[in-house]
């Protein structure tokens, strides 16, 4: 075996390792009970994100994911946090429980169900392929996004809500920097701008409906209130 | 031959003599994170001595079970030690004898035992203790099967020798994301096996908080410093599998000599010892669970560890 093949095996492993501890980050976020620690684990997520990102950059030789890299640790892991931590302080340091539609086991069960849903879906496609990267990052970020959608389904609270659309984006993200390495460096920055406006404006409605409610939890929001 | 049969009791002696000093080192290390000064790291020995030293006593209405179970329990690591690589990379005499799963049956053996003679007493915290053993128990079975089972697909054998050697080969293995969330389920399940805090807290005195403790409360004497004794050798074993077979599996004697294997002890305990500080940092960091929330706790162990396998699976 060469010298750059073998460097190019451990690159694929470390992505693969990414990959994997990307998923239990996804996993943690359906099992955590707090809103602080489910942000801490987005962030988490989001530095392996641009892990993988990194790996996959030195793989092809590009510069441009490096530079998604870059931009995925700013704006995810600093950025972002940062945000929610000072227009909903309250809400994120609340000490109490997420309120939840079914029990925190059960919620892992379905989970791993979707993750295995999330394999065979992706497993035609993977056909077309023989780049071990698409084949690691295809099904593994599909997981993300259905684990991030279940967890915006289960969850009654806006918070935890924004966090599962935001993980929802990492997972498409992780699958998007494989599948798509070619795209053109303005549509990431667009997108990762996208992204923080979307925090941006849901944190302020967050912070808005918490002042006019005096809560933020969705499912106690069914009937209207007047004024 | 003969040199084989004598290496691997020499295994034993090593789990039987070092067993106590990790227990010691673990306590040791906790109440110094805690700003305590705590026991020195050879206080277990001078319990299990003083233990000796004592007379017995047992109930009235107590079965044979009561007196044969500190026995069982003090046996049953022992003969895991002889199917382990606790010192050596190579398979010894009796390695052939019985597999992970089989380690796991005898294993599972003392624990049977101990929940029987808890019962057996009549003292109303035993079958406490007792139930909710097996509740974590039960709990923590799945995890093992799943874990035994995806670490023998990838080794295509369920022999720990055999497991052992195929992490050793390329490091690339090592960083595969199966081996990873593998190695984090298993952490899980040494913390609930061993009774360690997040889920069990080995150094409480209140009994109707206790889950491992409260087995034991009865007995006194020769057969309290078995069930002592057998503990931890119980928790070496588990380490020796954990560190040897799945995590780190260097530092291990290749070579037919006795200095190697000497060489090798000092070379195990070092690992030990750097996981046991891990363990400390990570009982001294959570604060012990509630009694219905070990379900979330294993219930997590168990995803991860279906995690890894639908990784290694589905992947190729």
């Amino acid at each position: 075996m060469s010298d750059p093949q073998a460097a190019l095996l451990v690159c694929q492993k470390l992505n693969a390792l990414a990959g994997g501890l990307f998923l239990l980050t996804a996993f943690g976020m359906i099992a955590m009970r707090q809103v602080l620690a489910s942000l801490n684990l987005f962030v988490g997520q989001s530095i392996l994100l641009a892990a993988a990102a990194f790996f996959l950059g030195l793989q092809h030789g590009s510069v441009h994911l490096f530079v998604v890299a870059g931009i995925t640790v700013f704006v995810k892991a600093l950025l972002i946090p940062w945000l929610l931590r000072r227009i909903i302080r309250h809400e994120i340091y609340a000490r109490r429980e997420i309120s939840q539609v079914l029990n925190i086991p059960t919620s892992l069960l379905i989970v791993v169900g979707l993750v295995m849903a999330a394999y065979f879906i992706s497993s035609p496609l993977l056909r077309v392929t023989p780049d071990p990267f698409i084949r690691l990052n295809l099904p593994i970020g599909l997981a993300g996004l259905f684990l991030g959608a279940y967890g915006v389904m289960v969850r009654r609270e806006a918070v935890p809500q924004v966090i599962g659309i935001l993980s929802m984006e990492n997972g498409a993200f992780f699958a998007g920097v494989a599948i798509a390495s070619g795209l053109p460096l303005i549509a990431e920055l667009a997108a990762a701008f996208d992204v923080l406006i979307i925090a941006l404006v849901m944190g302020l409605l967050t912070h808005r409906i918490h002042e006019r409610m005096g809560t933020t939890t969705v499912g106690r929001m069914v009937s209207l209130k007047e004024e | 031959m003969t040199q084989r049969i004598l290496f691997n009791i020499l295994q034993v002696l090593v789990v039987m003599a070092l067993s106590p000093l990790v227990k010691g080192v673990l306590t040791r290390l906790k109440e110094n994170i805690q700003s305590k000064r705590g026991p020195g790291i050879f206080q277990p020995y001078r319990d299990i001595w003083k233990l000796f030293q004592k007379d017995e006593i047992v109930p009235e209405e107590s079965s044979w079970i009561f007196r044969a179970t500190p026995y069982i329990v003090f046996v049953t690591p022992i003969f895991v030690a002889l199917l382990i690589p606790v010192l050596t990379g190579y398979p010894l005499f009796f390695a052939f004898m019985g597999d992970m799963l089989g380690g796991g049956f005898i294993l599972a053996l003392g624990g049977f035992f101990a929940t029987l003679a808890a019962v057996d007493t009549g003292n109303p915290y035993g079958p406490m203790g007792a139930s909710r053993t097996r509740m974590v128990g039960f709990l923590a079975e799945p995890v093992f099967m799943i874990v035994f089972f995806t670490v023998s697909f990838i080794a295509g054998s369920t022999i720990p020798y055999i497991v052992h050697k195929h992490w050793v080969m390329p490091l690339a293995n090592f960083l595969e994301p199966s081996h990873i969330l593998l190695m984090l389920a298993f952490l899980m399940l040494i913390i609930a096996e061993g009774g360690r805090i997040p889920v069990d807290n080995p150094s409480g005195h209140f009994e109707l908080a206790m889950i491992d403790e409260s087995k034991g409360l009865e007995y006194s004497g020769r057969g309290a410093a078995l069930m002592k004794w057998g503990g931890a050798m119980k928790f070496f074993v588990l380490l020796c599998i954990f560190l040897n077979v799945l995590v780190t599996p260097w530092g291990l004697a290749h070579g037919e000599t006795l200095g190697e294997i000497l060489l090798a002890i000092p070379l195990v305990l070092l690992k030990i010892l750097i996981f046991v500080l891990i363990l400390a940092v990570i009982e001294s960091s959570f604060a012990k669970l509630r009694l219905f929330r070990i379900t979330e706790f294993l219930g997590a162990a168990f995803v991860t560890s279906v995690a890894a396998m639908i990784t290694r699976l589905l992947e190729i």
